[in-house]
């Protein structure tokens, strides 16, 4: 059995899982406007404050000489090591970095009038130096894997981690997601016309596009039923697969997802308690994901995004999103769709419409991206 | 049987199949204008390849070349064929034009059709496209072609739904571009073609390194 | 406007990176989407570039794009309405 351990979440809604549990489940809001530096106008985003990641930086040793998303990571990765106790130095513990952009805003660098980035190399906008430097920190047996498969990297990460777990090749898999604000992405949703000037509203009528947010999200995946403890669930099985479609926009008939449930969908667990969806609050991404949680049958499970809460944390998300699920499990409490109020979809489903107790013992994680990937898991009591 | 069963290699202005360099072009052509001339040797017509980055293009290539004469996309059903590739640079190539269309603030025009290639598997979705098939993504970034952790991942697909692949390290970064992609099948069949090579470690480093250059 | 839809046709094969499409082969009143040119959602949005940055012009809701770029002769049409040809 492969089971989900300790973790940390590090978001605008706080510094450690349960300050984020909180905060969700007091339905605390971690989009606002904000000023950016790169620009006069106002975004609607979910962003970490400077002066919060300044209050933890006495926790990682020569502070100044990472960059932001390395500080958050270690700050992240740090924790769990301490729950967990773990040895990073172990031969048969691995980590592996789930990501989109890593230290995108180095690439800017030349141009940078960001003080805190003197004296870093401008290698490390490259995926593999960023890993191994995260290596050399925590002195890792194995350089990190990266994974860089758009939105789904996350939840495809944690499934990853499964399989190399089973095939024998590791004890331990760290999951790390991480992705910061920077204006590279911001401009690039915006050419999209993808993002939303108020706070979003996954599956709800009135949905006009994404908030980017950040944050980084780390769990230990593990065989050890002595690290099971933090939950006692484990991951029944995953998927992903392509709509071999279009690079930008989903399949309108949800196939590639579809096909995700259908394969990780197992007829001996009948008590899903909800479906923890992408819900990015584009028009196209929630109308796709109604229609195939409507195909696969699951008319009657309660479906939320979270994404109401944090923004969308691309490489992040569906590491952020699996913690929190794992919480709301915890807690026996299915956690409101933020930003839901009326129905914006086609498809036949239930969305979680306030908090509320509910007794379960699974639940189903799905995500989708460009590139046609969709990706989707199945995590239960033991 | 775990299999290759085919595989492509491009470099150096140059495409080797199955370790013989099949085309070449002159050494002093940009990494585009080479695409465009294997393109025009592949005597395909797609016209969404001129809409691909520079990443896309070469992914698109190599794999053609690869499954070339093969009967890998008729024989295998394609929701059960994986699509696991690799690189170091991930998309920085593209994340600097990106980039640049950003950096002046009075000449500000970020483009929808650039920033869609600036992440590292949409190669995976152009192929995904093209071919129709469906199985299960990776994109991994790794400093160099990872043989092990190619071949241990395909492995655990195996081990699943996954019956075919295709595998590979596809990278542009600068002047410096390489793609090497081979197919992999599950299969009961006995082949006694001489190219298969079971699928292991030794078998990909050896494939990787058979080509001989001609320049 | 004969010269404007000749301008915007060597534009639109461009920016749309139309390699294989000859300029002859748009008609000014042929549908730019849908059939004959295969262009998609992210073309659409590349054509709203187009007009920003060759033309000054700002589109607020991309949904007007659908009028506007119908063919090569709505589109100079609007550019033309603009006053910005």
């Amino acid at each position: 059995m492969i089971f989900t351990s300790y973790n940390n979440i590090i978001s605008p809604l706080g510094f450690s899982t349960q300050e984020n549990y909180q905060a969700v489940s007091n339905s605390q809001v971690g989009v606002k406007k904000v000023k950016l530096p790169f620009s006069q106008d106002e975004f609607c985003v979910a962003k970490i404050s400077d002066d919060k990641i300044q209050g933890h930086l006495s926790q990682i040793k020569n502070a100044d000489t990472h960059t932001k998303l390395e500080q958050l990571s270690i700050l992240s990765i740090q924790d769990v090591l301490n729950q967990s106790g773990i040895n990073p130095k172990d031969s048969r513990t691995l980590l592996i970095y789930s990501t989109t952009k890593g230290n995108i805003d180095v690439l800017s660098f030349d141009s940078a009038q960001d003080d805190r980035y003197k004296g870093i190399d401008p290698k490390r906008v490259y995926l593999p130096v960023f890993a191994k430097h995260l290596q050399s920190y925590f002195q890792l047996a194995h350089t990190p894997i990266v994974l860089s498969n758009a939105c789904i990297s996350g939840i495809l990460a944690i499934i990853i981690a499964k399989r190399f777990i089973e095939q024998g090749t590791y004890d331990n898999v760290l999951v790390c997601g991480g992705d910061i604000l920077s204006e590279f992405t911001i401009s690039g949703f915006k050419s999209f016309n993808a993002l939303s000037n108020e706070p979003s509203k996954p599956f709800d009528g009135n949905r006009v596009g994404i908030n980017l947010g950040e944050a980084v999200s780390t769990i230990l995946i593990t065989n050890k039923k002595e690290l099971a403890t933090p939950y006692n669930t484990q991951i029944i099985s995953g998927a992903s697969a392509n709509d071999a479609n279009h690079i930008s926009g989903p399949s309108r008939t949800g196939d590639g997802l579809f096909q995700c449930l259908t394969q990780i969908l197992d007829k001996n667990t009948n008590d899903i308690g909800f479906i923890s969806a992408h819900g990015t609050a584009t028009p196209f991404n929630d109308e796709m994901e109604s229609i195939a949680f409507d195909r696969a049958g699951l008319n009657t499970i309660p479906v939320n995004s979270f994404k109401g809460y944090y923004g969308h944390t691309l490489g992040a998300a569906g590491v952020l999103e699996t913690v929190l699920s794992l919480e709301s499990m915890k807690y026996q409490r299915l956690i409101k769709s933020e930003g839901f109020e009326t129905k914006g979809f086609s498809g036949n489903i239930t969305m979680i419409e306030s908090h509320q107790d509910k007794s379960f013992t699974s639940f189903i994680k799905t995500a989708s991206g460009f590139g046609g990937c969709n990706a989707a898991a199945l995590f239960k009591k033991i | 049987m775990k299999e290759i069963i085919s595989y492509a290699h491009i470099k150096h202005n140059q495409v080797s199949v199955n370790g013989e360099v099949v085309f070449q072009s002159n050494s002093s052509l940009t990494l585009i204008e080479f695409l465009s001339e294997a393109y025009k040797n592949l005597g395909a017509s797609y016209p969404k390849f001129h809409k691909m980055d520079a990443q896309c293009k070469l992914g698109f290539l190599c794999a053609e070349f690869a499954l070339k004469g093969t009967n890998f996309l008729t024989e295998n059903n394609l929701s059960k064929t994986a699509i696991v590739l690799s690189n170091c640079a991930s998309s920085l190539e593209t994340d600097r034009v990106h980039q640049h269309s950003i950096d002046d603030k009075s000449n500000y025009f970020p483009s929808p059709a650039v920033f869609v290639y600036t992440l590292p598997n949409i190669t995976i979705g152009e192929l995904a496209i093209k071919h129709k098939i469906t199985g299960e993504n990776a994109f991994f970034v790794s400093e160099q072609l990872d043989a092990d952790l190619l071949v241990n991942y395909t492995e655990t697909l195996f081990q699943g739904n996954t019956k075919a692949a295709i595998v590979g390290w596809v990278e542009v970064d600068g002047a410096n571009f390489e793609a090497f992609i081979f197919l992999t099948e599950n299969t009961e069949n006995i082949n006694k073609s001489s190219i298969f090579k079971p699928l292991n470690k030794t078998s990909v480093i050896t494939i990787y390194n058979q080509t001989i250059w001609t320049h | 406007m004969d010269a404007l839809i000749e301008k915007l046709k060597g534009q639109i094969i461009e920016q749309l990176n139309l390699a294989e499409v000859k300029p002859e082969e748009i008609k000014p009143d042929s549908p730019l989407f849908g059939e004959g040119l295969g262009l998609d959602s992210i073309d659409a949005l590349e054509l709203i570039v187009l007009l920003e940055k060759h033309y000054g012009i700002k589109i607020q809701d991309p949904k007007d794009g659908k009028t506007i770029f119908q063919s090569l002769r709505t589109m100079a049409e609007y550019i033309k309405s603009q006053g910005k040809s």
